[in-house]
């Protein structure tokens, strides 16, 4: 490979005391690209990016940042790396301000010694200027982030991470427990990330979510990895089969043909229809996204 | 292009309507303190105009009383809005007294160097409070709790061991020329009263001295840590660690915020107002009382909260405490002097608190809630 990769990571494992939660697993992320780690519930995607980011330590193999070995002590070691990572909580308080919570534990300060102070009218100056290169317009930096939406805090909890130097993003489920059209505002902003090229390891178990974004997939089963393929090679169908372990969801599927057969309820397909029209309005901005980033 | 997209966006100020005044006093913590204040105040100008409440000897003694609960009430809102309670600060104000007090009467020790002490030990009881409600993950509510009944026992324990008394007095004399005593005691601005006494603003005693020497110590400490409470909490970084502490412990701890010692530092400031406050008092009355302090964390904790500190932590504001303070005060000078009895002021407390209670929870849900 030409390009120095920015994670590297070969063969790891992770064990906690008897139990293996990884084994095997190798993952690499180069810049301007988007890694989509997928699994089900247990499959040990909290464990990888935890391992990641510097919360555990590898059991076993290698883990290199831009061509450097490394061993992380502390999450803040791991960000001192350049891995930013945003957990589902997204380490946010409600009650704080926009700006409080962007510069939560980095405050910008002037002034020395006794005297040393947040220089707030800074920090709320890039703090606006942050959300707004994301197309965020926080209207008042000084409100508090309850206030925004569910799409609105994931951006600021992105924005935070890469302008305090992340060069590859660590974003645990940023979509899970959002609608159609937050999730698109978050997806949109993931590809502009890429396009300013960092690399960006996204986690997540909804495929759709996934597939518009990523450039190629990691899928993990169980605590091991299924392998690693490329969007080219691999349709959504296979990348969902794969997944969800392909036999039990042919077995579902034929048990819903089933229900189909004996309901054949027109509101199931027009869910169906549904569904696929927001998923290709999604494709559509992801890809106007995309071209526009490129043009800058 | 992003240039321009950028500016769009940073310009967007001026098509926005502005914020309404009100608006933004109702996103400050201390509103319901404010209104509560201004409202305790007309009402005893009503009904105790002239009593002698609002004399300049009335107002000194309202200013001292909340001085005196206003000073535990500020370190108690910083500590409240990191998250935490602490209820031993009522016996550490008599822990501290006696610490001061038996040195000094007993062995001889000049009475500074008892003062040195007492903050040394307050330091000591915070740091360990700290560091016990973060290493066992117990509620602070219970570890202080249990730390009041610690504290108190071990004050009157001790005292009665070493002096045969719960009570330890005969300071007065012994505090005369020590320079560390002398910024725990006595009034400031004593020129400028004698002056307004002259000139007839206030009135004289039958001796001929003003009736109010001054402004007492202890009103000048008040106001001097709440401004530096405010500063340190709205222009600083620890100040937004506390906020950070008290509304998302592990947020706080996931950006790099160290819970730990702002937690710490937290308790041990709760530790020295409670020692600062039995300083000024142990040598104003030349005693000291191991029954000194009772119930003043719940006094501390009610003013507190009526100044908008939220129970579960994240929000609220010194200014708040102080205003807090002041009601309190207010109103327990105010009973004395419209003649009603003093029972009645527990009434008062009580319902003060509730009221308070739900008129913050509404202002948080006001604040969270989407524009």
């Amino acid at each position: 490979m030409a390009e120095t990769a920015l994670i590297d990571v070969q063969n790891m494992s992770k064990f906690f005391g008897s139990v293996v939660a990884l084994k095997d697993i190798t993952v690499t992320v180069n810049a301007g690209q988007v890694l989509c780690l997928l699994g089900d519930n247990g499959a040990g995607k909290s464990t990888l990016i935890k391992t990641l980011a510097g919360v555990h330590k590898p059991s076993e193999g290698t883990f290199t940042v831009e061509g450097k070995q490394v061993t992380f002590e502390s999450p803040r070691d791991a960000l001192d790396h350049g891995i930013g990572t945003v957990y589902q909580d997204l380490a946010m308080v409600p009650l704080m301000s926009v700006t409080r919570n962007f510069f939560m534990g980095r405050e910008p300060t002037r002034g020395r010694g006794l005297l040393q102070r947040m220089d707030i009218d800074a920090a709320n100056r890039i703090a606006k200027e942050e959300m707004a290169k994301i197309g965020i317009d926080v209207r008042d930096p000084t409100q508090a982030v309850g206030t925004l939406s569910g799409g609105e805090r994931q951006c600021v909890a992105i924005a935070r991470a890469v302008y305090f130097g992340a060069k590859v993003l660590i974003l645990d489920e940023p979509t899970s427990a959002l609608g159609v059209k937050q999730a698109s505002m978050v997806l949109r902003y993931i590809a502009q990330a890429r396009a300013r090229d960092l690399g960006v390891i996204f986690i997540t178990h909804n495929v759709h979510h996934a597939y518009p974004v990523a450039d190629k997939f990691t899928i993990l089963n169980r605590g091991r990895s299924l392998g690693t393929f490329y969007k080219a090679d691999v349709s959504r169908e296979q990348v969902l089969e794969m997944m969800a372990g392909g036999k039990e969801l042919d077995e579902l599927s034929s048990e819903l043909e089933e229900f189909t057969r004996a309901d054949s309820t027109e509101g199931t397909s027009a869910q169906l229809e549904a569904t696929a029209a927001a998923e290709s309005a999604l494709a559509s901005a992801m890809k106007d996204e995309t071209e526009k980033a490129h043009k800058q | 292009m992003a240039e321009q997209a950028l500016s769009k966006a940073v310009d967007a100020d001026e098509r926005l309507r502005k914020t309404p005044l009100i608006r933004k006093l109702m996103n400050r913590p201390e509103l319901g303190a404010v209104a509560g204040a201004i409202l305790v105040l007309l009402f005893f100008a009503v009904f105790a105009g002239g009593s002698g409440m609002f004399s300049a000897k009335g107002m000194v003694g309202v200013l001292e009383v909340s001085s005196q609960l206003g000073i535990l009430a500020i370190a108690v809102s910083l500590l409240m809005i990191g998250g935490e309670f602490d209820l031993s600060v009522g016996s550490m104000i008599a822990a501290a007294g006696v610490i001061i007090a038996i040195p000094a009467a007993q062995w001889g020790w000049p009475i500074g160097l008892g003062i040195i002490l007492a903050f040394t030990v307050a330091a000591g009881v915070g740091y360990l409070n700290g560091l016990i409600v973060f290493r066992t993950g117990l509620p602070s509510f219970i570890v202080t709790l249990a730390g009041l009944f610690i504290l108190r026992g071990l004050t009157i324990g001790f005292t009665r061991l070493i002096t045969g008394r719960t009570q330890v007095s005969g300071l007065r004399d012994l505090s005369e020329g020590d320079w560390i005593a002398a910024l725990f005691s006595g009034d400031v601005l004593t020129g400028l009263f004698a002056w307004m006494a002259n000139v007839g603003i206030i009135a004289l005693r039958p001796d001929g001295q003003p009736s109010v020497a001054g402004i007492p110590i202890i009103v000048v400490w008040f106001l001097i840590i709440g401004a530096l409470a405010t500063w340190v909490l709205l222009r600083t970084s620890f100040g937004n660690w506390i906020f950070a502490v008290g509304g998302d412990r592990v947020a706080a701890r996931n950006v790099g915020v160290p819970v730990l010692r702002v937690k710490v530092i937290l308790f041990i400031c709760t530790a020295a107002a409670a020692t600062l406050v039995a300083t000024i008092q142990v040598l104003d009355a030349g005693s000291a009382d191991t029954n000194r302090g009772l119930l003043k964390e719940f006094e501390a904790i009610i003013a507190a909260v009526i100044g908008g500190c939220l129970l579960t932590g994240g929000y609220g504001s010194a200014i708040g405490a102080m205003l807090g303070a002041l009601i309190f005060g207010a109103v327990a000078q105010g009973i004395f002097f419209t003649g009603v009895n003093t029972d009645w002021f527990k009434v008062f407390l009580g319902g003060m608190l509730l009221i308070a209670v739900l008129f913050n929870n509404f202002i948080r849900k006001k604040v969270t809630e989407s524009r």
